[in-house]
């Protein structure tokens, strides 16, 4: 039954995903929320740092890895299935009209209202991640002391890797290797 | 049979060197679908490429099964899918089986810590490109503040976002056409 519903929730992820590998997060977000022992939100993070420093499109490897930590190594196969099936049945559709398709008025325009949205889902997405990167939400309730609210080191982090990202271009595995190597480094520290 | 065989493993090569999806790609199936093998031309990888963009999927898959589609039909394309599918598939299940032995682990712990930072600092780097060229006029900030307010807030579930945005783009886009004619 798990494997049915991994099926079918990548299935739709397939379907509605447009536009590259970040844009199966507000997906992955929504899947956690509903299937709480899939994954947690604080998994998504790490499946998204696997998945950019390991070869392969970033979308089929967050699957492979969801359906992993979900049902095993048949979990992953399935959801990797359901992933690429709609682009496969689409495509498939598409390469028997290609000229027609390429030239549509009508897909340029649903893109114009396309574009901007799948931003801001991406957007959305990111909100959360610095929800749980950079603030510690549990430690202020549990304190209430206004001051636990920022995890200062993270922040520290995140202004530093967010100014070196864009002066110095590296493939992001070289950041998210620096930063795992900073965390644990500061690990006992703060 | 033969060529079967050398579809998946082009695609499974490709896919198991290629930091960084679909984009990082590009210029691997050139060098080995258009210049060695004389498969597809130029253009048309191209093609491919912007057709992946605007449908649903990865990039990179959606690119295989075009390639596999045109050398091989329905068996080619699933063929080729399975091929740049395959290493990844291999290398996450043994990284997310090693992990999960290791993840009690003050260390691994501390690691994750600062990678989940790094993490948020590539996804404010994606929203920032996507901004810029993708929402270029007063339309595209007022559907992009709209999204971002219903999903945050509301919780409104992205399939419904991308749907209600498809026909934002055809509505809006119809509205000026029809304001721009005399």
């Amino acid at each position: 039954m798990t494997y049915l519903l991994l099926f079918y929730e990548f299935f739709k992820t397939g379907l509605f995903a447009i536009g590259g590998g970040m844009a199966t997060i507000p997906f992955l977000y929504e899947i956690s929320q509903r299937y709480p022992a899939w994954f947690s939100e604080a998994m998504i993070l790490d499946m998204i740092a696997i998945s950019e420093s390991t070869p392969g499109p970033i979308g089929i490897n967050m699957a492979t890895y969801a359906g992993f930590r979900t049902a095993g190594v048949l979990g992953g196969v399935v959801a990797t299935t359901g992933l690429v099936l709609p682009s496969i049945i689409i495509i498939i559709i598409i390469a028997n009209f290609l000229e027609r398709f390429k030239d549509s008025q009508l897909v340029k325009d649903a893109f114009y209202g396309l574009r901007p949205a799948v931003t801001a889902l991406i957007a959305a997405a990111g909100f959360n991640v610095i929800k749980v990167s950079l603030l510690n939400l549990d430690l202020y309730q549990t304190s209430g002391m206004l001051s636990n609210v920022f995890n200062i080191k993270g922040i520290l982090l995140f202004a530093v890797l967010f100014f070196l990202t864009n002066k110095i271009e590296r493939h992001p595995v070289v950041y998210i290797g620096a930063a795992a190597l900073f965390g644990v480094c500061t690990g006992n520290i703060f | 049979m033969k060529e079967l065989l050398e579809l998946f493993w082009i695609f499974c090569k490709t896919g198991a060197v290629t930091f960084g999806g679909g984009y990082a790609m590009l210029p691997m199936f050139q060098n080995e679908l258009v210049y060695k093998r004389h498969w597809v031309t130029e253009e048309e990888i191209l093609d491919y490429y912007a057709i992946g963009q605007c449908t649903p999927g990865i990039i990179a898959v959606n690119t295989a099964t075009f390639v596999g589609y045109k050398r091989k039909g329905v068996s080619g394309a699933l063929i080729a899918t399975a091929g740049i599918v395959f290493p990844s598939l291999v290398i996450i299940t043994i990284i997310a089986a090693f992990i999960q032995n290791f993840a009690d682990l003050e260390i691994v712990q501390n690691a994750f810590e600062g990678i989940r930072v790094a993490v948020s600092v590539l996804i404010a780097n994606a929203v920032i490109n996507l901004w810029k060229s993708g929402v270029k006029d007063k339309a595209g900030v007022f559907a992009f503040f709209v999204v971002l307010v219903m999903s945050l807030w509301f919780n409104l579930s992205p399939i419904l976002i991308v749907i209600f945005a498809v026909l934002f783009g055809v509505i809006i886009m119809k509205v000026k056409r029809r304001g721009e004619r005399p």
